[in-house]
C-alpha cells in the first residue's frame, strides 16, 4: 500500500541543537504508528515538520507520493493532515464552541460567522469523543484534561486522512484514554492513518501497529509493535536498562508533619481529613472530576475554602493565601505547567531560581550570580534537563523538559511539604526514574510529599499509602499490604 | 440570568446607574435634557477613539499613536480645504480626514510587520513622528475660521427644542456618527471571521496562524481601521471645538486606553467588548461632567477617574476568579 504521508531524510537544527538527523517515516492508511523517544529526542519537531509548521533543513515530505518543496501549514491541512499539538493550540479566551468550529469556518472561506452553525459543529465534535463539556465555557476555565479532549475533538472534526496526536493522553485518566482508543480503532477501521506519541509505553504497545523509536534526533529502531517488549522500547529510547524503584521505607518513629481537618469547599470536595508524616509520600488518585485537582489548589491557597483547617508542624496555616503557604514551607507543582508554573519567555535559570530567590542573595539583597549558576547547573544535571544552556528560554524546550524545569523550581525552594500534581506528566521513562529518585532523596531528608497522580506504576513505586477520591470525598485508603497494581486498578474501575 | 451576573458590562452598567441617580439627587441640573445631550456630545470623540483602541487591545497589541493621527488628519484636512477655499459638503472633509488617518494607520501596520517590533514601541515612535511632522511642516497656528461645511455640521442637531430661557438645545449630529461606528465595530467583532480572527490573534497568535488566519492581513485591517476611526474622531473634535488646533488631542491617549480597560478589555489581549468600551467611556465622561456641576476643582477629576478605574477593575478581578487570579497576577 502506498503511504499517505512520507518524510524522507529529514534533518532540522535550532541554533546549536540538532533536533533531527536524517529521519524517515511513513504513514500508511489504516495503520497506527507510534513515535516514542526521550524528552527532546525530536518527536514534536518531526510532527511540526509534517504539519508544515517548521521547514526542514534538508529532506522532503511526500503527500500521496507527490514531493512538496515548501510545505505550508494550510497546505498540509488541505491535504488532510490534522495535528493535536502537545500544547493543545487552543484559544483560552474563546469559548469551547468557537475553538472547535473556528477551523471549519475558515476552511469554508466564509466571511461571516453563523453562530448557530458554530454550536452545531461543536456539539457534533464533542459527541465524537463521548464527553460532555459546557460549550459556552471559555477554554481558560477548563481543566487540563478537558482542554485535551477539546483539542482531540477539534482534530476529529475535519475530514482528515492523517491524524497526528502529540501526547494526547497526558492528562487523561483511564476512562478517557479508553474512549480515545475506541475512537482511534474506529478511525483505523475507516482507513485513516494515525501517528501517536506518548510516554506511556503501556498505551503505545496497546494501540499501535508499528513503532518508531527516536533517540537524540536519530531513528534508532522501527518495526511491528509485537516485536518490541516494554524493556526493549526503554532500551532503544534511553540506550540503557532502567529499573523502577520501590517506595522509601517508613522512618522509624513517625511524626506528623501536615494535618488536614474537615476541609470543605462547596461543589468541589467535602470533609477531607488526612495527615502526612515526616518522610512520607502520600499518594492521592481518582477519576477526572473527583475533586483532587481542586483539593491540591486549595491546600496551596490557590482556591478559597469554605471550612476546615490545615496545619503544618502543628501550626495553623491561613487558608486561601498563597504567600503564607509558601512562607510556611508548602510548595506546589501544578498540573498545567505553561499556565500555572512557568514564565515561558524567560531562561531556565530564572525560572528555576524564582521560588528560592532569597537563598541566592547576600545580606544586602543582591543576587550572587556565581552561586546561582552553579546550583542551577547541578539541578539541570540531577533532572537531566536537555537544553543548550541555562540561558535558553523555557518556551524553546521540549514539553517534557519544561516539566522538569517546573519541578526544579520547587525542589530549589526551602520546602517542608511538596504537593505534586502529576509531576511526571509528559516526562520520558528514563527521566521519570531520575525524578522519582530525586523525590525519594528529598523525602529522606525529612520532607513530606503529597503525590497526586493517575500513573499507577508511579504511585506504586513512590507511595506506601494511597487515598482514593471520588465525587469530592476520600472513599478509601489503601496501605502497604493491600497495595499493588491490580488492587489499585480494580478499585479505580469500581468507581466508574 | 446567571450569565448576565457574570458579565463585567453588567456591573459597569450598575455602577453607572447608581452614579447617575446619586448625582441627579445631589444636583438636579445633571438630569436635565440639556445636560444629557451634552454628555452624549462629550463622549463622542473619546468614544470613537475608544472603539479603535478596543480593537487593538483585543488583538493583543497597543496603539499610542491614535491621538496623533487624529490631530494630524483634522489639522491637515482643515488647512487643505481652507487653502482651496472649499465650500462644499462636510462629507468631503470626513472622507479626506479618514483617508489620511487610514494612510497613517497603514504606515503603522507596515512598520509593525516589517520591523517585527512590539506594537507599543512602533506606535510610540510613529506618534512622535506624526506629531513632529505636523508641527514642523504643516503649521503650529490655530485655525479659527473653519470651512463653511464644518461649521454647518457643528451646528446641526437632532431633537431640537427651545427652552423657556430662549436657548435652543439639541443632540449633536456627530453622535449619530458615533452610533454608526458602534454598530459597525460591534458587527465586525462579533459576526465576521475577521473579527473573530482579532480575538484569536489576541488569545494565541501561534494557534491563530495554525488554524489558518492570515495574521498579516488581520493586522493591516486593525491598524488601518484604527487610523481611519482616529481621522474621523479628529475631525469631529475640530467641528465640536469650532477650531483646528494642532496641539489638541495629544495627551488624551492614556485616558482613552483607561476607559477601554475600565470597560473590561484585557490589556494583554483577547478580551473586550464594544458595549464595555462604550460604557467605560460614558462612565468617565459622567464623572468629569458631574464634578464640574458639583463645583469640584478639575484636578480632582483626575483623581476620581483613576480611583474609579482601579476600583472597577479590582471588583471584577476579585469577583470573577476569587483569590486565584489575584494571586496569579503576582506569582
Ligand atoms: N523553537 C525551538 N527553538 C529552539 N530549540 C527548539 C525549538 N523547538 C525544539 N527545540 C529543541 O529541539 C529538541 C527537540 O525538541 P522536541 O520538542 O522535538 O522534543 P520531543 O521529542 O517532542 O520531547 P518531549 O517528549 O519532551 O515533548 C529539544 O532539544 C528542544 O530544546
Ligand atoms: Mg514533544
Amino acid at each position: 500500500m502506498k503511504p499517505v504521508v512520507a518524510a524522507q531524510g529529514i534533518s532540522k537544527h535550532f541554533g546549536g541543537v540538532q533536533a533531527l538527523r536524517d529521519v524517515s517515516l511513513s504513514l500508511h492508511p489504516g495503520q497506527v504508528r507510534s513515535l516514542v523517544g526521550e524528552n527532546g529526542s525530536g518527536k514534536s519537531t518531526l510532527i511540526k515538520i509534517l504539519a508544515g509548521v517548521y521547514q526542514p533543513d534538508s529532506g522532503t515530505i511526500h503527500l500521496d507520493g507527490v514531493p512538496c518543496q515548501h510545505l505550508h501549514a494550510r497546505q498540509a491541512v488541505r491535504a488532510g493532515v490534522q495535528v493535536i499539538y502537545q500544547d493543545f493550540s487552543l484559544f483560552a479566551n474563546l469559548t469551547v464552541a468557537e475553538n472547535l468550529a473556528l477551523n471549519t469556518q475558515i476552511q469554508s472561506c466564509r466571511r461571516f460567522v453563523n453562530w448557530r452553525q458554530v454550536r452545531r459543529i461543536a456539539t457534533e465534535a464533542l459527541a465524537k469523543v463521548g464527553h460532555e463539556i459546557d460549550l459556552d465555557k471559555s477554554v481558560a476555565d477548563l481543566t487540563v484534561a478537558q482542554k485535551q479532549l477539546v483539542a482531540i475533538a477539534k482534530a476529529l472534526l475535519h475530514d482528515a486522512r492523517v491524524i497526528v496526536m502529540d501526547e494526547p493522553t497526558t492528562a487523561l485518566t483511564k476512562r478517557e484514554v479508553a474512549a480515545l482508543f475506541r475512537v482511534i480503532d474506529d478511525l483505523r477501521a475507516k482507513g485513516l492513518s494515525i501517528l501517536f506519541v506518548s510516554h506511556k509505553l503501556q498505551e503505545v504497545r496497546e494501540i499501535s501497529d508499528t513503532i518508531t523509536v527516536l533517540r537524540s534526533g536519530r531513528k534508532v529502531a522501527e518495526g511491528d509493535a509485537s516485536q518490541f517488549s516494554r524493556d526493549d522500547l526503554v532500551f532503544h529510547m534511553t540506550g540503557r536498562r532502567v529499573e523502577t524503584g520501590t517506595p522509601p521505607s517508613r522512618p522509624g518513629a513517625s511524626q506528623v508533619l501536615f494535618e488536614v481537618r474537615n476541609l470543605t469547599r462547596r461543589n468541589a470536595f467535602e470533609q477531607i481529613c488526612f495527615e502526612v508524616q515526616r518522610g512520607e509520600i502520600l499518594g492521592i488518585t481518582g477519576l477526572l472530576g473527583s475533586g483532587r485537582a481542586e483539593l491540591a489548589l486549595a491546600l496551596f491557597g490557590l482556591e478559597p475554602v469554605d471550612s476546615g483547617t490545615i496545619r503544618l508542624e502543628g501550626r495553623d496555616i491561613r487558608l486561601g493565601n498563597v504567600s503564607e503557604a509558601v512562607i510556611a514551607g508548602l510548595a506546589y507543582v501544578p498540573e498545567d505547567r505553561t499556565l500555572e508554573g512557568l514564565f515561558p519567555p524567560q531562561s531556565i535559570e530564572r525560572n528555576m531560581a524564582i521560588a528560592g530567590l532569597g537563598s541566592f542573595a547576600n545580606r544586602f539583597g543582591w543576587l550572587r550570580p556565581g552561586q546561582l549558576r552553579a546550583t542551577v547547573d547541578r539541578w539541570m544535571k540531577d533532572l537531566s534537563i536537555r537544553a543548550p544552556a541555562q540561558q535558553t528560554a523555557v518556551e524553546n524546550l521540549s514539553g517534557g523538559n519544561q516539566q522538569k524545569v517546573v519541578l526544579g523550581k520547587w525542589l530549589a525552594a526551602h520546602t517542608k511539604l511538596l504537593i505534586l500534581n502529576g509531576p511526571t506528566v509528559g516526562v520520558d521513562i528514563g527521566a521519570k526514574v531520575d525524578v522519582h529518585e530525586r523525590i525519594r532523596s528529598l523525602v529522606e531528608q525529612g520532607l513530606g510529599v503529597i503525590l497526586i497522580s493517575d500513573d499507577l506504576p508511579e504511585l506504586l513505586s513512590l507511595s506506601r499509602r494511597v487515598l482514593l477520591m471520588s465525587r469530592g470525598r476520600i472513599v478509601k485508603e489503601l496501605t502497604c499490604e493491600s497495595l499493588d497494581h491490580d488492587a489499585l486498578a480494580a478499585e479505580l474501575a469500581e468507581l466508574e | 440570568m446567571r450569565k448576565l451576573l457574570g458579565q463585567h458590562e453588567f456591573y459597569l452598567a450598575m455602577i453607572l446607574t447608581v452614579l447617575v441617580i446619586a448625582i441627579g439627587l445631589a444636583n438636579p441640573a445633571f438630569l436635565t435634557r440639556a445636560n444629557l445631550f451634552d454628555l452624549c456630545k462629550s463622549s463622542t470623540v473619546m468614544g470613537l477613539f475608544a472603539l479603535g483602541v478596543l480593537i487593538v487591545l483585543t488583538s493583543g497589541g497597543i496603539d499610542i499613536s491614535f491621538a496623533a493621527i487624529g490631530a494630524f488628519s483634522m489639522y491637515v484636512t482643515s488647512r487643505l480645504l481652507l487653502a482651496v477655499d472649499f465650500q462644499g459638503s462636510v462629507w468631503v472633509a470626513f472622507l479626506l480626514a479618514s483617508l489620511i488617518g487610514l494612510a497613517l494607520g497603514l504606515f503603522n501596520a507596515v512598520s509593525i510587520n516589517v520591523l517585527r517590533l512590539p506594537t507599543l514601541i512602533v506606535t510610540l515612535g510613529s506618534a512622535s513622528v506624526f506629531r513632529g511632522f505636523l508641527l514642523a511642516f504643516i503649521g503650529t497656528s490655530i485655525v479659527n475660521r473653519l470651512p463653511a461645511g464644518m461649521i454647518a455640521f457643528s451646528r446641526r442637531t437632532l431633537f431640537e427644542q427651545t427652552l423657556a430661557t430662549g436657548e435652543t438645545i439639541g443632540l449633536s449630529f456627530s453622535f449619530v456618527l458615533y452610533l454608526l461606528a458602534i454598530v459597525a465595530v460591534a458587527f465586525v467583532l462579533r459576526y465576521t471571521l475577521l473579527g473573530r480572527g482579532i480575538y484569536a490573534l489576541g488569545g494565541n497568535a501561534e494557534a491563530a496562524e495554525r488554524v489558518g488566519f492570515n495574521l498579516r492581513r488581520v493586522q493591516f485591517f486593525i491598524y488601518g481601521f484604527v487610523g481611519l476611526l482616529s481621522g474621523v474622531a479628529g475631525l469631529v473634535h475640530a467641528c465640536t471645538m469650532r477650531n483646528a488646533n494642532p496641539f489638541d488631542l495629544v495627551g488624551t491617549e492614556l485616558s482613552v486606553i483607561a476607559a477601554v480597560v475600565l470597560g473590561g478589555a484585557s490589556i494583554t489581549g483577547g478580551r473586550g467588548t464594544v458595549l464595555g468600551a462604550v460604557l467605560g467611556v460614558f462612565l468617565i465622561v459622567v464623572i468629569n461632567n458631574s464634578l464640574i456641576l458639583l463645583g469640584i476643582p478639575s484636578y480632582w477629576q483626575k483623581v476620581a477617574t483613576g480611583g474609579v478605574i482601579i476600583a472597577s477593575v479590582a471588583i471584577t478581578a476579585i469577583r470573577k476568579d476569587g483569590v486565584r487570579h489575584a494571586a496569579a497576577s503576582w506569582r
